[in-house]
């Protein structure tokens, strides 16, 4: 209901200016089903859980040359189980204009920043929507930002002031995966005194040289990823509170593509509480072309480090990837992925199965499955050890 | 080295006959099949300079053996780069399928090297360098393979006159050409290049085992400008799984100002 409310309130606020021919409503429903074979740490958890989400997308061009546009997604999902899961969010809200070699965007808005597949450890502007993704980490929520882009010759420059900072999404206590204590967002604190609308800043260099692309970026403000410290709730439970600090990071990532090579490195140095602390991550993918009836296999080799070394707040401190996916090339766009990740420190391991296809034009099916083996309760992914998961989802598109 | 040889020895002879119909008189004689094919092919690619930038749709039509269909709908941003040994550039966006609508090409495409490109993830806002070297690979599952969508130029490949024979209403130079660039998925094409307009009428490709793999017709051709002739209709039939692709161009425009800046990894994000 919330989402079909937003949607009507995006069009409305959209077709206000708009002509029919210069805007685009694009949309879909993903309803989904989770089995966990696990039994679960606590018993407010439970083994299946069904949920929908839904997104929209509204785009807008105009002006000179259609030089400004306007655009709006919003995102809602309904879980059956945690209400934490069942939330919205403004994916992006923002309004754009190109002049010459600059643009300036102004709004909630999303990007990207790195290179690698496994871990995003450069990628800082936008917080990670937990509760979306819970292991992969890769769905981000909306950032309330202003943006100015050059784009010279000599490479791209962006600057950017981040007035207000989102916190991380965590599941509730009825949640799954989720960590054996609950997170308790109504706890969060700040290092700044001016909490959440502690004004960030960002600029970030990027360029292609030949076989390279690379950037070089300095983020200075609220960190994204808080410091959980066991607390007592209002209720007297036993919870951890978030605590965001303000950091001051700068990082590099950089990509050489050599024929179907490619080689990869990102990391960062990072300032916080009067700590300095380096992570960094790196390495190879290669694409056999044309296997059979045209098919694809990539393998994907990566490492990561982090100076800290065993935390709670750095999963990857020492840690190895690979992965193969299989793109079939075929008309329903087949493809199918395995990871695993080990851990060289304590001997931890993680899997990730994931296969997709497209069924008839507006339907895409996937199959996802997360599992953990050989996990010590010293490793930082213990606490969702036993919440390994088979997820299908079958999303319509309109 | 030779080609580049015979290539000035051809321009020589082109600039001294100072025309270019493509009258049988003016070309090279049959007895040199090589310098007869490659100024034809030069001759087409000349007819087309100066095309600038141009925007277009373009509808694919996937076809099974079993006849099931299915359909992709792309946006083309297209910018001549009139330097030496550069490639024209193309950015290409997804209208469907919708799972992958807003998903856009990037292609600077190289004479010499491996073409540069970048894709365009809109769910997650990412921009990726990727690799070109899939040249043989099939493009979003049509009969269509990256090399074919990739631009024609004649230094990509060597050539050699075979004949002139009638193809349709009109009469067609008949060339085989060899892809001289990387990995490419096939060991000779063969081309049928019609004599009053020069525009490529039809294609047959050679697999690496040298098997007649697929054939391309190009029709419904229409003049923009009055010089710069598109095919809107490309039927690519492949011979070997009974599948086929049906390309349909509309919505043609030149010269609308794209400049170099529409095409950098920058301008990416801001695809529609």
């Amino acid at each position: 209901m919330r989402q079909l409310l937003l949607c009507a309130c995006a069009t409305a606020l959209l077709s206000g200016t708009a002509q029919a021919e210069e805007l685009s409503l694009r949309g879909s429903i993903i309803p989904e089903i989770r089995y966990f074979p696990d039994s679960a740490s606590n018993a407010r958890q439970d083994s299946t859980d069904l949920s929908v989400a839904g997104e929209m997308t509204g785009k807008y061009f105009f002006g000179d040359n259609d030089n400004q546009s306007i655009v709006v997604t919003p995102f809602a999902r309904w879980d059956q189980r945690d209400h934490r899961r069942t939330h919205y969010d403004l994916r992006e809200a923002r309004y754009g204009i190109v002049m010459g070699d600059w643009e300036l965007r102004a709004g909630i808005d999303k990007v990207f920043w790195g290179v690698t597949e496994a871990v995003h450890l450069v990628d800082i502007v936008n917080q990670v929507d937990v509760i979306e993704d819970p292991i992969k980490q890769e769905v981000r929520l909306g950032q309330p930002m202003v943006r100015l882009r050059t784009t010279q010759d000599f490479g791209t420059f962006d600057l950017f002031v981040l007035p207000y900072f989102r916190e991380r999404t965590y599941p509730s206590a009825d949640g799954r995966p989720a960590t054996d204590i609950p997170v308790d967002t109504h706890m969060t604190s700040y290092e700044s005194n001016r909490d959440e609308r502690h004004v960030d800043a960002a600029a970030r260099y990027s360029h292609t040289l030949g076989d390279v692309d690379f950037g070089v970026a300095y983020f200075q403000g609220t960190g994204r990823d808080p410091i959980l410290q066991p607390a007592l709730s209002s209720s007297g439970d036993l919870v951890l509170a978030p605590f965001y600090a303000q950091i001051k990071q700068a990082s590099f990532d950089a990509q050489a593509t050599k024929g179907a090579w490619l080689y990869k490195a990102e990391g960062y140095w990072r300032d916080e509480l009067n700590e300095q602390y380096e992570a960094v991550t790196g390495g190879i993918e290669y694409t056999f072309y044309s296997l059979f009836n045209g098919s694809d296999l990539g393998v994907v080799a990566e490492y990561a480090l982090d100076s800290r070394g065993l935390v709670a707040r750095a999963p990857y401190q020492n840690d190895g990837f690979v992965a193969l996916r299989w793109t079939a090339n075929d008309e329903a766009s087949t493809t199918l992925l395995g990871g695993t990740v080990i851990d060289a420190k304590t001997g931890a391991m993680g899997f990730r199965l994931k296969g997709e296809r497209r069924m008839s034009e507006d339907y895409l099916v996937s199959l996802e499955a997360y599992g953990f083996a050989d996990v010590p309760p010293r490793d930082p992914v213990y606490n969702i050890a036993d919440d390994g998961y088979v997820q299908l989802r079958v999303a319509r598109f309109f | 080295m030779n080609r580049l040889v015979s290539c000035v020895k051809v321009l020589g002879a082109v600039l001294v006959f100072g025309s270019l119909q493509a009258r049988a008189d003016t070309l090279p004689p049959e007895s040199s099949p090589v310098a007869r094919g490659l100024t034809i092919a030069m001759m087409s690619d000349e007819r087309d300079e100066g095309w600038g930038d141009a925007k277009a749709d373009m509808k694919m039509v996937l076809t099974n053996s079993s006849g099931e269909m299915s359909e992709r709908a792309l946006r083309f941003m297209m910018l001549e780069r009139p330097e030496a040994g550069s490639g024209n550039w193309s950015l290409m966006t997804f209208d469907k399928p919708r799972d992958i609508e807003g998903t856009a090409l990037l292609t600077h495409s190289s004479l010499k090297d491996a073409d540069d490109q970048w894709l365009y993830l809109p769910a997650v806002k990412r921009v990726k360098r990727i690799s070109s070297s899939n040249k043989a690979g099939a493009f979003v599952g049509s009969e269509f393979a990256f090399e074919d969508f990739s631009t024609q130029q004649v230094e990509k490949f060597s050539y050699k006159w075979l004949r002139d024979e009638s193809c349709g209403t009109l009469t067609c130079f008949v060339i085989e050409r060899v892809p001289t660039y990387e990995a490419s998925g096939y060991t000779r094409e063969i081309v049928w290049i019609d004599t009053e307009d020069l525009q490529f009428r039809k294609i047959d490709y050679y697999d690496r085992k040298n098997t007649l793999i697929k054939t391309l017709t190009l029709s419904d051709y229409k003049l923009y400008e009055n010089k710069f002739w598109r095919p809107l209709a490309l039927d690519m039939v492949n011979h070997e799984n009974g599948k086929a692709t049906k390309l349909v161009w509309t919505a043609y425009e030149f010269h609308t100002g794209l400049n170099k800046a529409d095409f950098t990894p920058a301008a990416l994000e801001r695809a529609r």
